[in-house]
Formats: C-alpha cells, structure tokens, sequence
C-alpha cells in the first residue's frame, strides 16, 4: 500500500489531513534541497518548530532488554500534550549483535532517494548490512508514507582524515550525516548511533507505535518517547523527536531563546543546523561538549543550565572558580528559555539524562521502580502512574539534571547541591 | 603657509543669538562669569552679548537666576541652497580665512542614518514565558577577556578533576564600560567621577591615551589603561597598576589619526600624568612606530603580557573600517584578549573634522561582520569582543549585543550624565561645565561626588532596561542575548544591509 502512494502521490484521499491543509505537495524545496514535503523537508511555509510536548522515558538499570510496551504506555497516557503532528522513539540496546557498527535508520522519499544514499554512502564506508525498516499501515493515518531503511555502517580508518573539524570517526560520521540531511534529496536521517535507533513521524503517538510495531518488534534496555504538540506548523516527518546525532537522542519539550547565540556557537564546531528547530542544536550542544571536550554529563549539564552568579558565590572557591570557568566558558552554549529534555547516549556509559530550564518553566518528574531496576522520567506524573510499581517519585529540583547509568542506577538524582558528594580537584 | 592680512577673514553670520530680557535681568553678572567663551560680559552698565562666541553651551541659561536669558538659533535668511548649505557655506569661509584643517570634536553630526534605529526587538508570547525582572534573576555579568576552547575535566568516581589553566579574566557587573578617555581631553575631576562611579557599578574605565596620574593609582582594579601610539605615560609602574591593558591602534572619530595635546594644555597636572616636560606639544604619531604589520602588532601584545607577567588580559582596539573583520582576525589570532571596535560615530577631544565626519563604518556594521569571521575561523571564544563609538543610549547597547558585541564601550553618554550638553567645543579646552577643560577655574565647577553617583545612575539605568528587554524575550542571562540576531529585525529601506547584519527583515517569523 505504502508503495502505492508513493508511486501515484496524488492518489491520496483528498479528505486526509494533507489535503485539507491544502500544502500537499509532491516535491517541495526547502533552502535548495528537494524532497517530499512533509516527509523529508518540511512543508510549504514552514519556518520553524514552536512546540509544547511530553516526554517519557525509562532505563533498565540492570541491563535487562524489554520491548516498547511501557514507554508507549508512558507517552500514549499524556494525551493533553500532543496534537496527531508527530511522535517518536528511540530505543537502545537495539542491536547487540551489531553494536559496532553505526546504524543509519533514514525516511526516504522513494526508492531513487534510497539508491542515492546507498550510492553516497558506499563511497564515504562500507555498508555491512542493510534492510527495510518494518512497517504497517495505520488506520486514521494518512500519507504519504515514507520509505524508512537502515544501514549498518563501518568506517575504515584510513577514510578519517582531513578537515579541521575531523579528528575521530565520529566526526567523520556526522559529516557524512550532515551531507546527507543537507545535500541529497528526498533523504533525512533520523538516527545515526550505534546499537541503537529512532522511530518518528507524523502522527499521534500510539499510532508511530503501531507504525513502526514498537510495542512487539524491539526491545531495548532504555526506551525514549517523545509526542508533540507544534502551535505554528503542520508536523512533519523529519521534524518529529527524539533528535539524534551519532547516539545522542533528545526529546524535548520547550522553546529556546537562546537559538540565535546557541546556533552560531554550534556552527563554529562544524555543526549544521539544518532543520530549522532549537531541538537539534541542544543535541549538538550535548554532542559537543560530552563527545568532543570530554565534559562528564553532570558537568555539561552545569554548562547549560547554569546556576546562578548568586548562589555560585555560595560555594568553596574551588567550586566557585569551577562554576565560573563554565559559565565564562560555556555562556554561548547557556540553553536559555523554557525547556525540559530527556537525553539518551550510549558515551561513554549508556545514560538516561533528565535536564530542565533553571527556572523550570517545563515539567519533569522522575522515578524509580519499586524493585531498584527501572529509572523513569517523564513530563506528567501519570505517566509513572500508568507503568505501575513505582518506588520513589521526586522532582528534580530546576537546572539540576537526573542523570540514570546503566548498571549504576541514579547517580545524579537532581535534587543535590551543586558538587554534592563530588570531590573536586584541581590539578591546574 | 597660508597668507595672513588684513581683512582675510570676512563677516560670518554667528550662528546662535543671545537674547536677555532686560526687565528681568538684575545685572547680577553671573553670566559674565559662567561663560567661558567671551560671549557676555558687563560694560559696566548693562551685559552685552557677543553672538558670533556663542556656542550654545547653555552655562548661561543654567545659571542666570532670574531666567533672563535665551538663545536661539540665529534664523537669518540667506537663500536656500540644498547642496551648499549653510554647514557647507561656514566650511567655506572658514577655510578661506585661515588656510588651515578644521578642527572639531565629541562625534560624526552629520545626519547619517542610525543603522541601530532600524532594528527593532523581539518579545515572548504564549509558547515561552516572558520574565519579569522586579520578581526572577535576570544576570548580566560578563568576562572581559580570552576564554579557552574547551574546558578539561576528568571523572573518577566521586572526584572531579578540571585541569585547565584559565586565561586572566575581568569580571564586569555589567556589559557596559566607560571607553578611553584621556586626562587631557577631560578634568581631573571628571575622571575621579569616572573611576568612582566605575568602582560603585563594577566595570572598567579607559584612561585613554594619557597614561595615568599617580593619585588614581588607587583605583587599579577597574582601570583598562591604553598604550597608544605616543607611549605618552607609560612605564613598568604604570602597566602593573592596572586591570586590563589596551593597544590603540585606532579611534572612531579619527581613523588614521594619532593624537595632539598642544603644548599650552601641558600643565603641571598633564606633565607628571604624560611623563612629558611642562608646556610640551604631546603629539602621537599616526601609526605606532613599531607596528608597521601584523607581526609587530603580536610582538607588542606579548610585550606587554610578559611585563605584566600574563596576569591582565590584553586587548586592542581599532576604528571600525571597511577591513575591520580581516584586521580583528588578525588581531585575535595575535593573542590579543579582547578587541575594542570604535564606530565612525565615536566622540573624542580633538579630531580634524573631515576624518570625524567621513572616514570609518558604522559599528554595527563593524560588529555583524566581525562576530561571525571569528565564529567561521574558529576563534571567537579566543576574544572578548567590545564595541563602541555610536552607542547613545540603552537601545543601542542590547542591539549591540544582539548583533555579536560582548561588551559595550560608552564616553559621551557619560559625559552627558556629568552634565555635557554636546556642544561639541571639547577641542577649544574651555568647556563651561568643568568636564573637558583643564583650566582649574572651570574644572572646579564639576562635582566629583555628584558626578559619579550621576554616572552610576545611568549605568543601572542602562542595566535595569537590558534585563526588561533580556526578560521580554524570556531570556534571563546576557550571554544567551550575545549574538542572538535572531531576535532583531530590521525595519530600514536597505535590505543589503539586513543581510550583512544576518538579521531578517521585520514579518519574518523564525528560523
């Protein structure tokens, strides 16, 4: 059916949601590129995601692989915070068997988009493996569909070279996504880390489940979720969270302030941003710090949300010359406006990351199951509720990060003092 | 030289009139006293006035106790001419009668159009909150210096090791400091306000190009101190007394330009101050004499940072020109800490007035495309980048920010606080107010405490409306409104402009 629709696009209903938004359009161009609005570039018109969302996600401290049910219990339950206009998930601990290898999951327009990928990306490493993704058609969902297919990718060591932004195959490999989200049509790259995926699109999110059978098919040791609620747009595929680059996911719920400051100071890195939404430079802005300075993830925390100068002078020098250094540092790098994200990384641990605005002007509330094994967190408690067994239910406290590590359980509850427990040295 | 005879200088209509209400006037002879120009005095029977002195400074009306004076434009007719026009006609007459280069000061008053007055502001609306100042933090302080890549940090278990060695770095209260203005261009007592009121609010003071005088050695600690082209007052002493050091390569107001103090201001106060005999001519040269390149410029910086033993931040400042952004690069990349960009707008004591008026590019300009050939080279965190030489008022500061400028650099704006009514006479050394003279009868006239608690006011004037407009935007710290152009639009007749600013054109939304 899905081939159908992409083969004579204007055999859709002219009831669906595309049609009655009258932007329904075959092939579209957004700043040079080509491709099938809605789907790979944005829609007619469209300058740039406003939104309100929920999020949810959960850690399997243990390690214990579960699949889809309760993060699509989690997010289906706040139905108040999203529209239909787009859903998604990422999952991690997806692919044991093929966890060296980078896994490339891309909406495509057609099979001409795919070929040129493959083309592009047998020129830039070698595909070890690659598939189509499964999917079902939905019924209240509405085309057109996109072709979504996985790659598994190496790179061998002798390709990594060059550019001044290159000094690992990590950077060699977000060039190479950065090129495809930028220069081939018809192509977006929804997630690109290891022994993990991304599974978004427009819709509600119980029916992104069902598309992608999330509650069967996978299974993972953390689970993201993300369901959107965009006030200026029609969703669109590309644009749905969680937000990936190498195996950073982000879901976020927010509007940035600081997108102009925080853009520019990506850009300087090498970063491109490219789909027009404050969501994807806050992925950068955690790829670059944890990934390319090395920051540990409370620190990078500290380096967006910031504490206050007032109660940085509250604290011994040593950790006051640390919080300063950030801050003078890391100011352009400050996310500044109402926000409340969830983090998934597999770096250097795998790590579920809950972070909000200091002056959490979003919700986020965080749990741990019963039994010690599962860490939550979510926008609304009853999401928590809805998953049942829940041990200890906080709130972290605003600007203070959940930080929840595989095999380690909470190591940061969000509820500290700056540097609680930390012993800080300097070796300067 | 030009030919000097009797009847050279012909008639010139004076262009402000004096007028006294003679039933109100006492013949107290305040205003005798007050004016510093020679236009009033008594003829020992009523005040005469002498309307081709007058420069409208105002001293007179401020004074006069019973309000019996007015000035007004002198609104003689001469027929209407739209390109010679009565500024282009005095040019004229003037230059004719002397043969000379005409002098002028404060800055550029031709009306050219104000690039920050075509940019206007955005504000939050229901998808983000905005904050309101007088209930939630709103932070704007900021660090004035170079800032390392990256931050080195190492975790082992529960201990955090950070391993980086910071640059010196000034922390500023506020994004706001007073520029370089010389003992010399102003009074002793104006540059006590200064320092005081620097010392109150949290931020730096230039002492520009005149070196420091020993008495102000006790305000160290807020003093940005310029080492310019004359070298005038500059030695070992001097260079560890103070916060920040700053090479002048250029000013706003005269691009290309050195500086002249004439020999008759070398007072006893400006000798110990310049290290230069009494009654001396203190001219800078155009050029620093050691810098002919790139090169010389690094191998000054690092003079000065090893003199000072690397433990203040060492900048540069130059007038904004057509190169700037290339030259800024170069500068940074010479190791200078922080960058001082001076608009074509920018005041000074003394200029000629055809440089004043035509040579350099609007700041805001010069800011757009600075910040952003740092960000494409890689080396923006590597400088502070200040800007100045336009800002009038708190509009100009956020939208300076805006544009990319960590820091904004005001002198007239604080001349004005202190009482300057930017009647453009600093260069003659007789202001009436006591602000940019030397002449011990008028410096008197300008109270030091009064001054500075003025000047004060002003900067937390400035501050309190850059955290209503930061908090308007739902954004609570300067650092995140620092080269977010995002939030300006540009509502001007040249679109050209708006893309060399990187700023939409109003009715864009975002993106």
């Amino acid at each position: 059916m899905r081939r159908d629709i992409i083969k004579h696009p204007d055999s859709r209903p002219s009831t669906s949601f595309w049609g009655r938004l009258g932007r329904v359009g075959t092939i579209g161009e957004s700043r040079g590129k080509k491709g099938r609005i809605g789907v790979t570039i944005p829609p007619n018109g469209f300058i740039k995601d406003i939104e309100a969302c929920g999020i949810a996600g959960l850690i399997n401290i243990n390690g214990k692989r579960e699949n889809g049910s309760r993060a699509v219990d989690m997010i289906t339950t706040m139905t108040d915070r999203e529209n239909g206009l787009g859903a998604g998930f990422a999952c991690y601990g997806l692919f044991p068997d093929m966890a060296d290898f980078y896994c490339i999951q891309l909406l495509l327009d057609d099979e001409v988009a795919k070929e040129k990928v493959e083309e592009y990306l047998k020129k830039v490493g070698n595909i070890v493996k690659d598939e189509e993704v499964f999917t079902t058609p939905v019924k209240g969902m509405h085309g057109p569909y996109p072709l979504i297919w996985r790659f598994f990718m190496e790179i061998p060591p002798s390709l990594v070279q060059g550019s001044p932004h290159i000094e690992s195959e990590d950077d060699y490999m977000v060039d190479v996504i950065m090129h495809i989200n930028v220069r081939i049509n018809g192509a977006f790259c929804m997630s690109s880390g290891r022994n993990m995926a991304v599974f978004k699109g427009n819709g509600w999110s119980f029916e992104i489940a069902e598309f992608y059978d999330l509650r069967e098919r996978y299974e993972g040791y953390m689970w993201l979720a993300h369901s959107r609620f965009p006030t200026n747009t029609p969703g669109w595929w590309g644009g749905a969270h969680p937000f990936n680059i190498l195996d950073w996911s982000l879901c976020h719920n927010g509007e940035i302030t600081s997108y102009g400051t925080n853009k520019r100071y990506v850009e300087m890195w090498g970063y491109k941003c490219t789909l027009l939404t404050d969501s994807e430079v806050v992925t950068y802005i955690w790829d670059l710090l944890c990934r390319k300075h090395g920051l540990p993830k409370l620190i990078a925390s500290m380096a967006m949300a910031p504490r206050y100068f007032e109660d940085i002078s509250l604290l011994t020098e040593d950790q006051k010359k640390v919080a300063k250094a950030l801050r003078m540092t890391y100011g352009r790098a400050m996310i500044n406006g109402p926000f409340s994200i969830l983090v998934g990384t597999n770096r250097p641990n795998p790590s579920m990351i809950a972070l909000t605005d200091r002056k959490k002007l979003r919700p986020m509330i965080a749990g741990i199951s019963d039994d010690g094994n599962t860490a939550f967190a979510a926008s609304e408690e009853c999401a928590l509720n809805r998953v049942g067994d829940m041990g200890e239910v906080w709130a972290p406290i605003t600007g203070n990060p959940v930080i929840a590590q595989l095999y380690k359980g909470i190591v940061w509850k969000g509820t500290e003092k700056q540097f609680e427990g930390k012993n800080l040295r300097m070796e300067v | 030289m030009p030919a000097k005879m009797e009847g050279i200088r012909i008639e010139i209509p004076p262009r402000f009139k004096i007028e006294i209400d003679r039933e109100r006037c006492k013949i107290c002879k305040r205003c005798t006293v007050n004016c510093t120009f020679d236009a009033l005095s008594f003829n020992g029977d009523r005040i005469v006035t002498n309307h081709d002195n007058c420069v409208a400074c105002q001293r007179c009306t401020a004074k006069c106790p019973q309000e019996a004076i007015t000035i007004r434009a002198n609104d003689m007719a001469y027929p209407v001419h739209f390109a010679y026009t009565d500024r282009i006609r005095r040019i004229g007459w003037e230059q004719a009668s002397t043969g000379g280069v005409m002098l002028a000061s404060c800055g550029n008053d031709l009306p050219y159009r104000s690039i920050f007055d075509d940019l206007v502001l955005d504000a939050a609306q229901v998808t983000n909150p905005a904050i309101d100042p007088l209930r939630e933090p709103i932070e704007t302080k900021c660090f004035l210096g170079s800032k390392p890549k990256k931050l080195e940090f190492e975790e082992k278990g529960d201990d955090i090791i950070f391993r980086t060695k910071l640059p010196p770095n000034l922390e500023l209260a506020t994004p706001i400091m007073v520029g370089q203005m010389s003992l010399g261009s102003i009074s002793y007592n104006a540059q006590i306000a200064l320092f005081k009121a620097a010392q109150k609010v949290g931020t730096l003071v230039g002492t520009g190009e005149g070196g420091l005088h020993p008495d102000f050695y006790k305000y160290g600690d807020i003093i940005n101190s310029e080492v310019a082209s004359g070298r005038f007052g500059v030695d070992a002493n001097y260079l560890k007394k103070v916060a920040a050091l700053e090479i002048k390569i250029g000013q706003g107001a005269k691009p290309g330009h050195g500086g002249h103090l004439p020999g008759e201001k070398t007072s006893q106060l400006i000798s110990i101050t310049r290290m230069i005999p009494k009654g001396t001519d203190a001219l800078s040269p155009y050029p620093h004499h050691d810098i002919y390149s790139i090169e010389d410029l690094q191998q000054l910086i690092f003079a000065l940072k090893e003199a000072t033993r690397y433990r203040v931040p060492v900048g540069v400042k130059i007038a904004a020109v057509h190169n700037s952004a290339a030259i800024a690069s170069g500068m940074v990349r010479a190791g200078a800490d922080f960058i001082t960009l001076d608009g074509f707008r920018g005041g000074t004591g003394a200029t000629p007035r055809i440089i004043r008026d035509h040579a350099g590019i609007p700041i805001e300009l010069a800011i757009a495309t600075v910040d952003q050939r740092l960000r494409e080279e890689g080396i923006r965190h590597k400088t502070t980048l200040c800007a100045g030489g336009s800002i009038r008022y708190s509009a100009d500061l956020v939208k300076a920010l805006a544009l990319g400028a960590d820091v904004a650099m005001i002198c007239t704006p604080v001349l004005i606080a202190m009482g300057c009514r930017v009647c453009q006479q600093c260069h003659r050394g007789l202001c009436p107010w006591g602000i940019a003279t030397q002449n011990p009868a008028y410096t008197q006239r300008l109270n030091i405490e009064v001054a500075a608690t003025r000047i004060s006011n002003l900067f937390h004037a400035w501050t309190e409306e850059l955290r209503e407009i930061c908090g308007a935007m739902g954004i609570d710290s300067v650092e995140s409104f620092v080269g977010n152009r995002d939030r300006l639009r540009y509502v001007g007749p040249n679109p050209r402009i708006a893309d060399i600013l990187d700023v939409k054109h109003a009715g864009e939304a975002w993106g």
